[in-house]
């Protein structure tokens, strides 16, 4: 036992001391944060979006499709992008999205991690789109109804009653999905990005031990992930101060 | 008197060599390997001429010689295509015996594995685009370096140029797929498999200049000295006989007349 303790401490020592090794650990967890943060705001924004299309689709389609006109002609089209959009982000590995992203269409974007970004931010929309509108979808139709009757027009009943009661449905699922992409992120390293997986695999194939750095990788994604689901519990407790249960 | 005497161990060292040879050639199979009757091969296919896909199997310089040294042995020869960076920790954890991948012999890496003779020699070298300003091996601090992960290059170049002038990329074709997108100046890999990239892609070039010049290896196990000087044998038994330079030709030379 005390053998096994002294190799791996020797595995340890040659895998993060010798040459500044942890270094490399610390610039890829930064680049692993960076890609994460900055993908979910693209995802957000791009998954508002969407989900407003899709759900005012959803709520109004029907009876705007007897009134006609152009507004429903608009809403159409855009509910058949959102929806193509949907089918191909979400039928497509992440993997292949990112190779894409970086061999074919940002030709001309050398900076590896602002091409991560950009692919984990598209595809991250495509899920918070639909965390956002089955968030919408939740809410009772009653709510649509008193706030039309209250004198909003439909956008401000969506803004000022709507969302609000979403967003607190939804927190769980959008915190799910930031855990899901910080995990995803470690593909990253198939585009030449050093994050904190291609880190690990950097010092596996200088020192040749494997144990130490896997292990060390994943104990960072853990302690990481550890720590905003006990973020995700604070909020949720205090958007439930007022609830009745 | 001296002379006789250095002239007398010269031609007992040749004996006991033939000797320890024929040895080889009529014990097979008396090494101990992962699976029984087999010899399992680590390498990373990616790498032209020494390895790389061919239909449903393998081929390349590597290949065959692990071939012939399976054929030396009585064993049957199997494949395992890995990453480049895990074909070390694989021999040394026993999951293969030996990794023939143009792995050249480095201190660090002797820390893990031994190593065989020497079977082949290569040199780093540096593509570029034709119309690079990147004209020799001078030139290339402060320009963008490709490189394939843990490969000698890859260390090299880190170790000269610093971490951040270094991609890496998970295979040498893809490091020339960046190449070409321009998202990185140069690309830094073995002379071989450079040739095969720049003759299957337009506008590239190698430079005249040498980056570096190594020789590579097979590496196996520390603990499985019998397999490392059956190996040895085996190495010195198909240079002898030629059969080593025929692999050899039989890849390079036919590239070169195309």
């Amino acid at each position: 036992m005390a053998e096994w303790f002294h190799s791996i401490a020797d595995a340890f020592n040659r895998c993060f001391i010798e040459d500044n090794r942890w270094k490399w650990m610390l610039e890829g967890l930064g680049n692993t944060m960076i890609i994460t943060i900055f993908a979910l705001l693209i995802g957000i924004v791009l998954g508002i979006i969407i989900a407003a299309v899709r759900s005012t689709y959803d709520m109004n389609g029907a009876s705007m499709k007897k009134k006609g006109g152009l507004s429903y002609v608009l809403l159409r089209i855009g509910n058949f992008i959102c929806n193509l959009f949907l089918t191909v982000i979400r039928g497509t590995p992440v993997v292949v999205q990112l190779m894409i992203m970086y061999f074919v269409i940002l030709v001309n974007v050398t900076n590896g991690v602002l091409v991560a970004v950009i692919a984990f931010g598209i595809n991250s929309g495509a899920y918070v789109a639909e965390i956002f509108r089955s968030g919408i979808m939740s809410i009772d139709e009653g709510q649509i109804e008193a706030g039309r009757s209250l004198g909003f027009n439909y956008i401000q009943t969506m803004i000022f009653i709507i969302i609000p009661q979403a967003v607190k449905v939804v927190l769980p699922t959008l915190f799910n999905e930031l855990i899901v992409l910080i995990k995803e992120t470690s593909v990253a390293g198939y585009v030449g990005v050093m994050d904190l997986t291609k880190a690990g695999d950097k010092i596996r194939g200088r020192t040749f031990e494997a144990f130490v750095p896997l292990i060390a990788v994943a104990v960072v994604y853990l302690i990481i992930v550890i720590i905003l689901t006990r973020i995700l519990r604070i909020i949720e407790k205090r958007l439930r101060k007022g609830e009745r249960r | 008197m001296k002379k006789v005497s250095l002239s007398i161990v010269a031609a007992l060292l040749a004996a006991v060599m033939t000797l320890s040879m024929t040895v080889f050639a009529a014990e097979p199979a008396a090494v101990k390997t992962v699976q029984e009757g087999s010899l399992n091969i680590a390498t990373n296919a990616e790498f032209p001429p020494y390895e790389y896909k061919e239909g449903d199997g393998f081929a390349g310089i590597d290949i065959e010689i692990a071939g012939a040294i399976a054929e030396q042995l009585g064993l049957e020869l199997v494949v395992n295509d890995v990453e480049f960076g895990s074909i070390i920790g694989g021999v040394q954890s026993g999951k293969y015996d030996i990794g023939i991948a143009g792995m050249t012999k480095t201190e660090e890496r002797l820390q893990s594995v031994n190593f065989s003779e020497t079977y082949a020699t290569a040199v780093q070298v540096i593509i570029v685009k034709e119309d690079s300003e990147i004209q020799s091996v001078d030139d290339l601090e402060g320009h963008k370096i490709g490189v394939q992960q843990d490969t000698t290059g890859d260390i090299y170049c880190c170790d000269d140029f610093g971490d951040d002038m270094v991609t890496e990329y998970r295979n040498g074709a893809e490091a020339v797929q960046a190449l070409i997108a321009g998202k990185v100046d140069c690309v830094v890999i073995d002379n071989e498999p450079a040739k095969s990239y720049v003759a299957a892609a337009q506008g590239l070039k190698i430079l005249d200049t040498e980056y570096v010049t190594e020789e590579y290896a097979i590496c196996i196990a520390k603990e499985n000295e019998d397999l490392l000087a059956a190996i040895n044998g085996v190495i010195a038994q198909l240079q002898e006989s030629g059969a080593l330079q025929e692999i050899v030709d039989k890849y390079i030379t036919a590239e070169e007349a195309e």
